[in-house]
């Protein structure tokens, strides 16, 4: 059985003026179904290159990306994405804006049905009430809540979020992780999820992924080894400690510059 | 709404006010200057050919600009979604825009002898439709990835993806475009009606106070045309409200 996300020894190039740009090589990743990859890197490794190589914005240039065996060759109904930016739509209320995919994958859903379901997600997140104002009249972490609703509405089997909590101040991120990690609870996908915070990625993820500099190849796997029901009081214990310690090394490395020892 | 609605009004007779003393103060003759009080005579006189011309004038003018919405609209989609289309068509539409129109008008009234109405429409789209191209064109070409990738990414048609996203989002810049748009059609119907012989419309009605040295007249048309005008203005915002009213930020 393999697993929900396969991706496997992936290679792109992007072509510009002054010649190829490779951003990813030899990248190998692989999710089972449910779980959530956290995925780290220096900044421009080609991240969120990757993103778009799994829902299928893109092809690689060699290699493959698997979702559930089958090759992903164009994007598909059954991926949500969510990015730094919530991207909301201004001429919608929250509740459209959230309902927006479901105009899409599910064209003859009565309405009242596509209301009770993103109902449902806004109350999880915190937003009920809030259902119809516009985007502008809400704050940066109520915008990225309602972008995550919008981004699992339709019921995806992949979750893919590339840096949403990076534009947070520290405390509003951390609530945000406590939601994401609420909605694992209710929701079934299997998600991965950009960051550029380690933190984050020890607290929502059960794997840690970190990538090398550009361009990008897999060069450590973490396997986060702590209780599924996590409180951020966690991350202030000894072995959250231990992890960070050590991602934190991988990013030096990643960045070309060794060891923290070795550099200091 | 006694703010919004009076203020303007009282502009309006504080303007009269001080035409009317500026002629009186001078003793301008009627062939100079006429003054407001000329004015009614003048309205009451030719009443008719009045509402006649002004309905002439507002169709040509609401039929060129249509025109321009399709036409700019289609010039600017396609100069939004294609590089390649957009370099080529740049140019020449600058070069054509910059074309000062009244050198346009005979060259239409020999292209289509006669064809009065088809001549103004057509004049009144040709000076409009540019600035609707270009917000149309600059709107879909500047619109970030992310926003389409939200839709891309669940397999949305291109269609889908231009009339859930693209077309809304550019919609504060069409209407401050139509804006500017029909402000030009309303000046391209007037130029032909006022160029054209045996035109029709407020323009001609203004020709034949001319060639009649009725001054007053004439001034009336002025003043009628601007009435027409700032009708059509607050037309366009009056849509923008209904259509792009999430664009105007709350006051406060
Ligand atoms: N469409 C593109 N064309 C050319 N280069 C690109 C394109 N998109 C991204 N890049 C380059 O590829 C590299 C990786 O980009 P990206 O995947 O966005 O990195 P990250 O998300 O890790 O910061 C960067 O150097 C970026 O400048
Ligand atoms: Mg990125």
């Amino acid at each position: 059985m393999p697993d929900l996300i396969e991706i496997t020894d992936v290679r792109h190039a992007y072509k510009t003026p002054a010649g190829p740009l490779p951003v990813l090589d030899g990248l190998t990743l692989s999710v089972p179904e449910g779980a959530f990859a956290a995925v780290v890197g220096p900044s421009g490794c080609g991240k969120s290159t990757l993103t778009r190589l799994v829902a299928g914005l893109m092809r690689p240039d060699a290699g493959e990306v698997r979702l559930h065996g089958s090759p992903v060759t164009s994007p598909r109904s059954t991926v949500g994405m969510a990015f730094q930016n919530p991207v909301l739509l201004e001429w919608r209320s929250i509740l459209d804006n959230v309902i927006l995919p479901l105009e899409i994958v599910a064209p003859r859903m009565p309405r009242r049905d596509r209301v009770a379901r993103a109902m449902e997600l806004l109350d999880l997140v915190g937003l009920a009430g809030f259902e119809n104002k516009r985007p502008s009249e809400l704050s940066g972490g109520m915008r990225q809540r309602a972008s995550l609703c919008r981004a699992i509405v339709h019921r995806p089997e992949v979750l893919i979020l590339d840096e949403p909590f990076g534009a947070l101040d520290n405390f509003t991120r951390e609530d945000l992780w406590q939601t994401m990690r609420d909605l694992r609870r209710q929701e079934p996908f299997t998600a991965i999820l950009i960051t550029h915070d380690l933190r984050e990625s020890v607290f929502l993820g059960d794997q840690v992924v970190v990538l090398s500099g550009r361009p990008a190849r897999t060069q450590y796997v973490l396997d986060v080894d702590l209780p599924a029901d996590r409180e951020i009081d966690i991350l202030y214990q000894p072995k959250a400690g231990e992890m960070l310690h050590l991602l934190r090394d991988q990013i030096r490395i990643a960045q070309g510059r060794g060891p923290a020892q070795e550099a200091a | 709404m006694l703010r919004q609605i009076g203020v303007p009004v009282l502009a309006l007779l504080v303007f009269c006010l001080a035409w009317e003393a500026l002629v009186q103060v001078n003793g301008w003759p009627n062939y100079v200057m006429a003054s407001p009080s000329d004015l009614p005579a003048a309205y009451a006189r030719f009443w008719d050919l009045f509402l006649l011309g002004a309905w002439q004038t507002l169709w040509r003018t609401v039929a060129g600009l249509v025109l321009a919405v399709i036409g700019g609209m289609i010039l600017g989609m396609i100069m939004g979604f294609s590089r390649v289309a957009n370099d080529a068509l740049y140019p020449l539409l600058v070069g054509f825009n910059a074309i000062p129109k009244a050198t346009l008008v005979p060259v239409l009234a020999l292209l289509f002898i006669g064809q009065h109405d088809f001549n103004t429409v057509l004049m009144a789209f040709l000076i409009s439709f540019f600035p609707i191209a270009v917000s149309v064109g600059i709107g879909l070409s500047t619109l970030e990835p992310e926003y389409r990738d939200i839709l891309r990414a669940l397999g949305a048609s291109r269609m889908a993806i231009f009339r859930k996203i693209a077309l809304p989002k550019t919609l504060p810049e069409f209407f401050g475009a139509l804006k500017v748009a029909v402000t030009l059609a309303f000046i391209g119907t007037n130029l032909v009606e006022i160029v054209s012989p045996h035109g029709k419309g407020l323009g001609a009605l203004f020709l034949s106070g001319q060639t009649n040295s009725n001054y007053p007249l004439m001034f009336a048309v002025l003043i009628a045309l601007a009435v027409l005008g700032i009708l059509l203005y607050y037309g366009v915002v009056w849509l923008e409200r209904i259509f792009a009213g999430w664009a105007v930020r709350p006051a406060g």
